[in-house]
């Protein structure tokens, strides 16, 4: 028996399982378990009892409206993914939730479970954060709604309180004609990221960027908005010279130090190589007129994060030929 | 001496049972099991089904991985009592009962896609996932490879792994990706 003795309530009602975590002192909401059996397998988590979520069929719902894509609680990662209306409104969903660990665990792990479990290097945080999403959560005293720059407060950390249960996230939908992206750079397959970005960019009738925004996951202990390279890019035609600045203003946000995976100078050198390649084709919207044809930078141009804790590592890796998906990995976890 | 480790504080002492009825295989089996029991302790040591292996237990590695309601999932990360009512699949169901090995197990054997067999089962039945779904497979080399990237193989190297997807897809004449 690898987890540590708890006790297990499966609530039929939102209303049933918001009193359920008050009853218990010390509980935690289990949805797809994909992040938390984990930790209690291994005894990292051993709270006394799970309000287990699953059978709540009002937390089942997906719904899409032409204002945003609403997530309910229990809805898998892979069920948002693969949803033909989800990826009309708001394709960054599924080109993100791509690069959340693997197809089976798509299959348990939800959404709303990814957002309350805030990883700092995780793609959902990002998405909600960048799309200017919101939650909804439910506690003793009611329902309220917290905007996604209050909800990320630090690496596994909210602004969800002890005894509030997240009902359903909602992810505005793509501006009509916007240009979007998302990359990131992971050692391997499924990994979490050394660091991701995503990015939507609204253009004016003159071609200049009249809405940028850009959000980093894995270089802070949150998700952040890169509001420098934003303002760089506001205002701009998007040509390699604010693309460029955009990108410099993008690297210096940088604040996790090196790790096992990318030391600081090879994240310097994925930069400088990376600076000098065009973005790869994410973008769902008319192509820019003309020569604009560029946006922002790639998740490649930003150095990578440290998970929380760890040391810088002692040995770098060479700055000529670091860059981990044309190369191979170098550190082996 | 063993050290004595300060146990975290429990505030529960009690180890809670629930009666789950669940279908695995076909078959409807009902049992009172703890509320911390997992899915692959649950088949391998409540219903003797050891061909779903065991290796990290944290998600990572691949080699419990089952079907659940029709799509696969790790059973080191379920909980059986979440499980009440639901439908399970293990490796021991997918070859036929007279023992004819279903084709994706005879392109492993034709191909040479396994060494000790410890990461097959899992592999298996993820791969399975893909091969029984209606949308296009993706039977480039990156396409493969993402396929089986959430399963881990310490021997083969998985080259030969690859081939045995190719080859299973192309004699059960799958709609594949342009
Ligand atoms: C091998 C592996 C690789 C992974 N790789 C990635 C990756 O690359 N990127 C990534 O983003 N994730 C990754 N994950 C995590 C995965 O995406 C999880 O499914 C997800 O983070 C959590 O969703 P869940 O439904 O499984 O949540 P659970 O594990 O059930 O819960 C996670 C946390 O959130 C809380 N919680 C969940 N739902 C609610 C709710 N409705 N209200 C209040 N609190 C709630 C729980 O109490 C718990 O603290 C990986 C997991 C594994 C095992
Ligand atoms: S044992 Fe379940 S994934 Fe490794
Ligand atoms: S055949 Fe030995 S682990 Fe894959």
């Amino acid at each position: 028996m690898k987890p540590a003795l708890f006790d297990h309530v499966a609530p039929a009602s939102i209303a049933d399982a918001v009193a359920a975590l008050a009853g218990h002192p010390g509980a935690m909401v289990i949805a797809g378990g994909q992040s938390l059996l984990p930790a209690m397998n291994f005894r990292l988590a051993t709270p006394p009892a799970l309000i287990d979520i699953s059978r709540i069929a009002e937390l089942k719902t997906l719904t899409v409206t032409d204002r945003a894509v609403v997530v309910g609680a229990m809805v898998r990662h892979r069920t948002v993914e693969l949803d033909p209306a989800v990826a009309r409104a708001q394709p960054l969903l599924a080109a993100a939730l791509a690069h959340v660990a693997h197809v089976p665990i798509r299959n348990r792990g939800t959404v709303v479970g990814s957002l309350c479990h805030a990883d700092a290097s995780a793609e959902m945080p990002l998405l909600l954060l960048l799309t200017d999403g919101h939650m909804v959560v439910a506690g003793p005293t009611g329902r309220r709604t917290i905007a996604a720059a209050d909800f990320f407060r630090f690496h596994l950390t909210t602004s969800r309180a002890a005894d509030e249960i997240a009902l359903e996230a909602h992810f505005p939908v793509l501006p009509a004609g916007a240009g979007w992206a998302f990359e990131e750079v992971a050692r391997r397959s499924g990994d979490f990221a050394l660091a991701s970005v995503g990015v939507i960019v609204e253009r004016a009738a003159d071609g200049t960027a009249r809405k940028v925004a850009i959000a980093a996951g894995g270089i802070a202990s949150r998700p952040i908005r890169l509001t420098e390279a934003e303002n760089a890019l506001l205002g701009t035609t998007l040509n390699d010279e604010t693309v460029e600045l955009a990108a410099q203003a993008a690297a210096a946000a940088v604040t996790a130090p090196g790790d096992i995976h990318a030391s600081a100078p090879c994240a310097a050198s994925w930069w400088r190589r990376s600076s000098a390649r065009p973005s790869p084709p994410h973008a769902t919207a008319p192509p820019p007129p003309d020569r604009d044809r560029r946006r922002p930078p790639p998740a490649r141009t930003a150095p990578p994060p440290q998970p929380p804790g760890s040391d810088r590592p002692t040995e770098e890796d060479g700055p000529d030929d670091p860059d981990p998906k044309e190369d191979g990995p170098r550190n082996i976890r | 001496m063993i050290p004595t480790r300060k146990k975290t504080a429990l505030a529960t002492s009690a180890d809670p049972r629930r009666s789950v009825t669940l279908t695995v295989n076909g078959e409807s089996v009902t049992r009172e099991v703890s509320v911390r029991m997992l899915l692959s302790d649950f088949l391998r040591h409540e219903l003797g089904l050891t061909g779903t292996h065991v290796g990290c237990e944290h998600g990572v590695c691949g080699a419990c991985t089952v079907h659940v309601d029709g799509h696969s999932a790790r059973s080191c990360l379920s909980l059986v009592v979440a499980l009440d009512g639901a439908e399970v699949r293990t490796i021991e169901s997918v070859a036929s009962e007279d023992g004819t090995l279903h084709p994706l197990q005879e392109a492993f054997h034709a191909c040479h896609a396994l060494q000790c067999g410890y990461c097959t089962p899992g592999m298996i039945m993820a791969i399975l996932d893909h091969l029984e779904s209606d949308r296009p497979l993706d039977l480039s080399d990156e396409g493969v490879r993402e396929l089986l990237s959430g399963n881990l193989c310490r021997c083969t190297g998985y080259a030969n792994i690859i081939e045995a997807v190719r080859l299973a897809a192309a004699r059960m004449s799958l709609t594949v990706e342009a």
